[in-house]
């Protein structure tokens, strides 16, 4: 099974003919995903190894019917290359470009709300999401992943492939990779990709990756508490930020007393999921409980 | 980015919202030549990004000019909560008859602007919000329909603004959302936000922080906020577009990726140790970003010891070891390396690394061997900071 991206997946990517674009479709296609076609405006006809590109969003879906989308292109251009694929009728959107302001972001959200509701987007500021062994849209590193029953949902990149590759080393693998991003307004929060691991069968066991600032890991806390019945573990970064200084991520920052490592992992606890203290204790704790 | 009390008020003034008149001064003499242009009595402003600055001396009531230069020397240089003032700002002193509080902030939970106002301005919010939550008014506005003026009387009104300024709190609400919304703003707050006996309602007050990342939209907003309390090595990585924030402590830390770093930091604490910097090198960096990224670490004087921890994705870790050897031969590091590095070239990265055997480079196989090691060179643990993690 997997979520999100798999075997049926179809992807057209927004910004294919970019450097960064190219090198990444380029490299997902080698993974084994069903790459249909990329967006570029103005350069329709034209094509990256093969892969056809078209003017527009709507051409795309006439041509090859993509049913998901990567976004690489500039931030500027970011908010409405993913309206303009939702407009299209693509269900998934997966939006890697970092750096888009977050009034385009709220923007987006709501509009897709409004007038896409079948479509979903995951990110911006995200690395994509891996299906090990089906399908992998994104950056993520997949070498370091093989199939298996964790599911993983995080807000930061590197800090999963440092989880999963601990967990990968005990001999486990993943049913899928999310990264939701690290962005105020991600279009997918915890709680939606913990709903989907909740009914994906491969998926046994979910690990959770936050980090300082706002409160969807106190939403996940509560959501987990009523819905999930599968075992979560999570790890959250940012004990030691200081208030009111971004760290990196546009949404890591502490406002105030809200937004705090410590009031997470708390409100985590609070509803019975493990927290690690560090990356390797909280794959010790995945693989405690896979081995039962 | 956060905007100094003036800074906000000029971009209130922008979009409508009435101010008193006043003017930004860097020393006693253009003090003295702004209150004779606002006329007295003023008030003598600190201009600092830190709360608390009424009660530690920062603001003063001034009738004459004697008092403006005795007010403005003392507080000009002053030190508030770690913030150098720099700047003052004198305005002409206004009388108060009430004090509210109204705010618009970027609401990440519900994902809509949400906008606050209350009669009991003045104060702490968040204290209100906890005491009397009745008192304080919250309002989702619709992202995509905006703030409609019938909406901001309504909450004038149910908030319970004396009924002969409700329309003009109207107009401070819609001017307060425009700003947010037209300057791109993820926070606007005025507290206090008076009524004078003469029944003028205006921002006594501004707080404002800017998204940093739609700045390319408002060229005249760049250059703002508190840049002379900006730490050097800060200003120096942003010029650089590198992602580095000043801590307190005194190891070095590089990582890739925001969230891989901030945990460095944390595990680097919970083994007794302090970072002295927080440093996203970014996906993808080459040896030319490592090397300037050692150089920012290391003109910190506090660094005793500097942690690399690099799981590589899109950055390859041979990459990295090429930065870093490049650095030594340029830089010749005094302080002990302690070196971990995981995922993409990493094999080839550890190569590269054992050939050039830098002086006093320390490899360590996991993140927190990594930590460990790095305290243990800095000098060993520190009992607050362990206590603090």
């Amino acid at each position: 099974m997997a979520v999100l991206v798999d075997n049926d997946t179809r992807l057209a990517v927004a910004g294919i003919t970019g450097r960064e674009g190219s090198f990444h479709t380029l490299n997902n296609r080698r993974y084994g995903t069903n790459v249909v076609g990329g967006v570029t405006p103005g350069k329709g006809g034209q094509d990256v190894e093969g892969i056809p590109v078209f003017d527009s969003w709507a051409q795309a879906m006439e041509s090859v019917q993509p049913n998901t989308a990567m976004i690489f292109v500039p931030p500027r251009f970011a908010a409405d290359a993913i309206l303009e694929a939702a407009a299209a009728g693509v269900e998934l959107v997966i939006a890697i470009t970092e750096g888009i302001p977050a009034h385009d972001e709220l923007r987006v959200y709501n509009t897709l709300l409004r007038d896409h509701p079948g479509t979903r987007l995951v990110g911006p500021n995200c690395p994509g999401i891996l299906s090990p062994g089906r399908a992998n849209v994104g950056i993520i590193p997949a070498s370091f992943f093989k199939q298996g029953n964790v599911g993983v949902v995080s807000r930061s990149g590197t800090l999963t492939y440092q989880i999963g590759n601990e967990i990968a080393q005990a001999g486990f693998g993943n049913s899928s990779i999310v990264g939701i991003g690290g962005d105020p307004v991600p279009g997918s929060s915890f709680v939606d990709i913990l709903e989907l691991f909740q009914t994906d069968p491969q998926t046994e066991l979910i690990v959770l990756a936050g980090e300082i600032g706002g409160s969807a890991e106190e939403e996940a806390a509560q959501y987990i508490a009523e819905n999930v019945t599968k075992p979560v573990v999570a790890y959250i970064a940012g004990f030691t930020a200081p208030a009111g200084k971004q760290m990196g991520h546009a949404g890591a920052i502490v406002s105030g007393s809200s937004g705090t490592a410590a009031a997470k992992a708390q409100a985590l606890e609070a509803k019975g999921v493990r927290v690690g203290r560090t990356p390797t204790e909280v794959a010790e704790l995945a693989v405690q409980i896979l081995r039962g | 980015m956060d905007l100094l009390e003036y800074q906000g008020k000029q971009l209130f003034a922008r979009h409508g919202l009435r101010v008193s008149d006043g003017r930004a001064v860097t020393n006693v003499q253009e003090a003295v030549a702004a209150a004779a242009e606002v006329g007295y009595p003023v008030v003598v402003k600190a201009q600092v990004l830190i709360g608390g600055r009424g009660k530690a001396g920062g603001v003063k009531l001034a009738g004459d000019e004697a008092a403006v230069r005795k007010h403005a020397g003392n507080i000009l240089g002053m030190d508030i909560h770690g913030h150098t003032v720099h700047k003052l700002w004198i305005e002409h002193a206004s009388d108060i008859a009430s004090e509210y509080y109204a705010s618009v902030l970027l609401d990440r939970s519900a994902k809509q602007p949400l906008l606050m106002f209350s009669t009991e301005g003045g104060m702490d919010i968040e204290e209100v919000a906890e005491k009397t939550p009745e008192k304080l008014i919250r309002h989702h506005v619709d992202a995509l329909e905006g703030l409609s003026r019938a909406e901001a009387v309504e909450i004038a009104t149910r908030g319970g603004a004396d009924a002969d300024v409700i329309e003009q709190v109207a107009d401070a609400l819609l001017a307060l959302y425009e700003v947010w919304l037209q300057e791109d703003a993820t926070l606007t707050e005025i507290n206090p936000l008076i009524v004078t006996p003469e029944r003028e309602v205006k921002a006594l007050d501004s707080k404002v922080s800017l998204d940093g990342n739609a700045l390319y939209r408002h060229p005249e907003n760049q250059g703002l906020s508190d840049v002379e309390n900006v730490d050097p090595i800060e200003r120096r990585a942003k010029e650089q577009g590198v992602q580095y924030v000043a801590l307190d402590g005194d190891i070095g830390i590089l990582g890739n990726g925001a969230g891989l770093v901030m945990s460095t930091l944390d595990v680097v604490a919970q083994a007794g140790g302090r970072p002295a910097n927080f440093l996203d090198a970014g996906g993808g960096s080459d040896a030319e970003k490592v090397k300037q990224a050692v150089e920012l670490i290391l003109s910190n004087d506090a660094v005793k010891a500097v942690l690399f921890n690099i799981f590589g994705g899109i950055t390859r870790c041979d990459e990295v070891a090429r930065g870093l050897i490049a650095a030594f031969e340029d830089l010749k590091p005094a302080v002990p390396f302690v070196v971990r590095l995981d995922g993409t070239n990493d094999v080839e990265g550890r190569r590269l690394l054992e050939e050039a055997a830098l002086p006093n480079v320390h490899p360590a196989a996991t993140m927190n061997e990594a930590a460990e090691k790095v305290v243990a060179l800095a000098g060993g643990a520190s009992a607050t900071a362990g206590a603090a993690a």
